[in-house]
């Protein structure tokens, strides 16, 4: 954020900071390198103040006050850390994570899966001091074959009913009751495809418990070897969202979006976060193919296939001329191969003859 | 695009036309979602109740093929009600005068009579328009695919340009590209008529500069595009090299398609699958998929983004740029040396004057739009903030002109294709992920159901829909979503091939099909024999 010289001022843990207007005191701390923990923020989504994990002092207020909610103002004096603060802090995630069926979830669950276990170990939290209260009820009856429900891993953060409402506008995601009883639901306490949801999968990747979580990933959790992330761009629409490949050892094992991804900042749909098996899937040609004397298509090597296509494209070159060569660009594959494609075209036979499949 | 997409929030007024945008670009629908959340109206043209037009404040419903009879009347409104931007048109603009009178005969009751709209709804999209602060203006195949696609799009400039909707942030004329590299494609000169960064073949001055990087002349008159090329395959077109595509699936008229490469000389195709099209090959390599590719891609706001490969590619699969030169290689072709992908979009960028501020490195986090035109530009997400490329926006004159094939006693239904949220293309890819099927196990024809019922069809059932090219067994789905007598299916599944009906003409200057128009015949039908296999009977024409 652009920071104006003779802007306003707080003092955070007593320094003296600059902050913009509309800023709250969670931004302003975490750009100052003072890191509040949190469990209902996504930085993509409104402020919500329901897990109250963020709070601070504030001097002058009597009560703390949730960070992600509360604006900066002039002159304002903020704590981010006491022993008053951590304490409040432990007892909170002790209490959430005691009502959880469990703490520690697969990271393969999604992007955001492991914040809750990543608190409770911070804050020495794994107590089992409260006897919990199970969260809800969970819908494992749900055949679909993305999203993964299991209810008694919630926290009731909202943050999956607010990415679904704010950031993909489908309102699938809704909640019944109120305190104790909160249940995340759908419309009709039904399934998800009789519902308004598409399967982009956002919820799974804010939710920070694994309660909806990425079936498809997890059922790759057997797969052996440390989880790698490979930045790179979905294949399918021209949209051109940024995902993070996610692979053990050379098996790809899912799709995360990228939250810094300059087309999607953060959003998926269904085909780039869900439709990535094709790449290792058993009909994928690996070797080329020649046709024999029979007319039948017979594997060969790098080699001959290579010689073949050359003879038979030079046969029909030699003998009817350049232009009787034809070549078809892609559209899906890179840069690279379009203007390899050209090339071979242009500065191989001297003809413009070639096209891409724009035109159907 | 001309704007970039994180500027599909900030319009106040959004007009959407032929796009199917929450389904084919579901990223991108969210934006809008988000503009309407913060106020902005939503007006949708388009022959379905697709999803975009269930949230929008104003709902054209069109007859298929007769967006150019909208626009002129929209034009018509804004221009009869003073609402044009006299400054903008001065300054940046030429042929208005011509234009605002041309636009005096094409009135909303004229218009209504071809596209089946109420006279004064048009009224009130064209006010809401022209009224904006900030109007934008999105659109998809829906405008193209059509003989007329050019005459659409240049309808849709003409709005821009009368209300001065161009070069701001939240304006614009926007075309969502399909596939994720079409635009791309375009941009490394894979098309007849121009050199990378669309530099024309016709100019001397190209055709000199290409002649020194590559050691050879090439001509300077334009190729024939792919529709003329399949035409002639068999008498001039004897060989093709085709990358990656699906053609006898995708393409209009799937019969001919198959006709025109059987009876090549030699096919050589390069996919990740054996497809319906390499089939028919002669030789076919395989290609290296998403994830095992080191290489660029550009998206639809002209964003150019890094390819990473994560995994090892499948068996032997190599990748595109390494297949293409070798064979270029053994075809005795000078220039295809090359150690990597890198090197490539290096002389790329070299050649072509949009890419040529960038390079491999300076690509790495997409944070360029092009034009980049020197190094150290910092690229242009937003085109046309300073003036028009050629000098001044021109108005074209367009008139309204009925598609290839209209309606009549043999085929009294009006066909129209489209996407699916949950599948892409030909399926080669999505039809391959596990789960996918949940959603969309197979295709079906959406009719409305008062057509269901005076059709003999049921919901469920099956019906035999024929055009003048073929027919095609397909299951019926009753719902609301299609216009009493017009239907709707995709091309996605290989065993419904729609595309055996489509294909009745092109559009004249871009050769684009008509696949979003084709008059068809619907009569209900037997369920296909079971043990026939999977693949419903197809029939050719009669
Ligand atoms: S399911 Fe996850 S994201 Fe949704 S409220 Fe529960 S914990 Fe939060
Ligand atoms: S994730 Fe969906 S919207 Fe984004 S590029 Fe892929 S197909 Fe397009
Ligand atoms: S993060 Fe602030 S209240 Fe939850």
């Amino acid at each position: 954020m652009p920071q104006d010289p003779n802007g306003p001022t707080l003092f955070l843990d007593g320094q003296e900071v600059r902050f913009e207007t509309g800023e709250t005191l969670f931004q302003v701390a975490e750009r100052y390198g003072k890191p509040i923990p949190t469990l209902c923020y996504d930085d993509r989504l409104e402020p919500f103040g329901g897990c109250r994990l963020c709070i601070v002092e504030v001097e002058g207020i009597r009560n703390p006050v949730a960070s992600c909610t509360t604006k900066a103002e002039p002159g304002m004096r903020v704590t981010t850390k006491n022993g008053t603060l951590e304490m409040h802090r432990r007892v909170l995630l002790e209490m959430v994570a005691s009502e959880n069926r469990e703490v520690d979830v697969d990271p393969l669950s999604g992007y955001a899966s492991q914040e809750l276990a990543t608190l409770v170990d911070r804050y020495d939290a794994r107590t089992g001091r409260f006897q919990g209260h199970r969260s809800g009820t969970s819908r494992p009856d749900d055949p679909n074959p993305f999203i993964l429900r299991d209810y008694e891993n919630c926290i009731s953060c909202y943050r999956c009913v607010r990415v679904c409402a704010e950031q993909e506008g489908d309102y699938a995601i809704s909640v019944k009751n109120r305190g104790f009883e909160t249940q995340i639901t759908v419309e009709f306490d039904g399934l998800l495809k009789e519902s308004a949801c598409t399967f982009c999968g956002q919820c799974v990747q804010t939710c920070p418990t694994g309660a909806l979580a990425d079936l498809k990933a997890l059922a790759r959790k057997e797969v052996p070897g440390d989880t790698k992330k490979t930045r790179t761009i979905c294949p399918y629409c021209g949209v051109g969202c940024a995902v993070d490949m996610l692979t053990r050892g050379d098996t790809i094992v899912g799709i995360q979006p990228a939250m810094d991804g300059p087309a999607n900042e953060g959003a998926l749909c269904v085909k780039g976060q869900f439709a990535f098996d094709f790449i290792q899937h058993r009909d994928r040609l690996t070797t080329p193919f020649v046709r024999d004397e029979g007319g039948r298509l017979r594997p060969a090597s790098w080699d001959e296939a290579l010689d073949r296509a050359a003879e038979g494209l030079k046969a029909v070159v030699e003998e009817h001329g350049a232009h009787a060569l034809y070549a078809v660009a892609s559209g899906r594959a890179p840069n690279e191969a379009a203007f390899l494609m050209q090339k071979f075209v242009r500065a191989g036979l001297g003809t413009n003859y070639i096209d891409n499949c724009s035109r159907a | 695009m001309s704007n970039p997409l994180r500027d599909m929030e900030k319009p106040d007024v959004i007009f959407c036309i032929g796009t199917n945008m929450t389904e084919a670009h579901p990223v991108a629908a969210t934006r809008i979602k988000k503009a309407m959340a913060r106020g902005a109206k939503l007006i949708v043209a388009d022959p379905r109740v697709i999803g975009l037009a269930e949230m929008s404040d104003l709902y054209l419903q069109l007859r298929v093929g007769s967006d150019a009879a909208l626009l002129l009347a929209m034009a018509h409104v804004i221009a009869r009600e003073g609402l044009v931007d006299r400054a903008f048109m001065e300054d940046r603009t030429a042929d208005g005068e011509t234009f605002l009178e041309h636009v005096r005969d094409f009135t909303p009751e004229w218009a209504s009579t071809i596209t089946g709209v109420d006279p004064a709804l048009i009224e009130e999209a064209a006010l809401l328009y022209a009224r904006a602060e900030r109007g934008a203006i999105y659109y998809t195949l829906g405008i193209t695919e059509h003989i007329c696609g050019v005459d659409n799009v240049q309808s849709l400039c003409n709005l821009a340009l009368m209300t001065g909707n161009v070069g701001r942030e939240g304006t614009g004329i926007n075309p969502m590209r399909g596939q994720n590299n079409i635009q791309g494609a375009g941009d490394c000169g894979a098309i007849p008529n121009n050199y990378p960064g669309f530099q024309p073949v016709t100019d001397p001055a190209n055709q000199a500069k290409f002649e020194k990087a590559w050691g050879r002349k090439v001509e300077l008159e334009k190729g024939i595009t792919k529709v003329r090329a399949l035409e002639a395959a068999g008498d001039t077109i004897r060989a093709m090299f085709i990358d990656g595509e699906n053609t006898v699936v995708t393409d209009p008229d799937r019969e001919h398609c198959e006709k025109a490469l059987e009876s090549l000389d030699f096919l050589v195709v390069a996919d990740l699958f054996m497809t319906e099209t390499a089939e028919l090959a002669d030789v076919v390599f395989p290609a290296t998929a998403w994830g095992e590719t080191d290489g660029t891609q550009t998206n639809t706001e002209r964003r150019i983004q890094r390819l990473r490969a994560a995994v090892p590619p499948q068996g032997e699969a190599k990748p595109d740029w390494w297949i293409i030169s070798e064979l270029a290689k053994r075809m005795g072709f000078q220039g295809f040396d090359y150690q990597g992908p890198h090197q490539v979009f290096n002389e790329l960028c070299e050649l072509s004057v949009t890419y040529q501020g960038v390079n491999w490195d300076k690509v790495e986090d997409g944070a360029y739009q092009w034009p980049i035109p020197f190094d150290g530009h910092p690229g242009t997400p937003r085109l046309h903030e300073d003036g028009f490329i050629n000098g001044r926006g021109i108005f074209k004159l367009i008139q309204y002109r009925d598609p290839a094939e209209v309606v009549d006693d043999d085929y009294p239904v009006w066909l129209t294709t489209g996407r699916r949220l949950a599948s892409y293309h030909s399926r080669t890819q999505t039809g391959r992920s596990e789960g996918i099927d949940y959603l969309l196990p197979h295709e079906t024809l959406e009719v409305h159901p008062d057509d269901v019922d005076g059709w003999g069809l049921r919901d469920g059932g099956w019906a035999r829909m024929s055009s003048r090219r073929g027919s095609i067994l397909i299951r019926v789905e009753s719902t609301r979503r299609s216009p009493r007598g017009t239907v709707f299916a995709s091309f996605a599944f290989n065993d419904t091939p729609v595309n055996l009906l489509t294909g009745g003409g092109y559009d004249p200057t871009t050769d684009t099909a008509e696949l979003k128009v084709c008059p068809v015949r619907v009569e209900p039908a037997e369920a296909p024999e079971r043990g026939s296999g999977e693949r419903p009977q197809e029939v050719a024409a009669d």
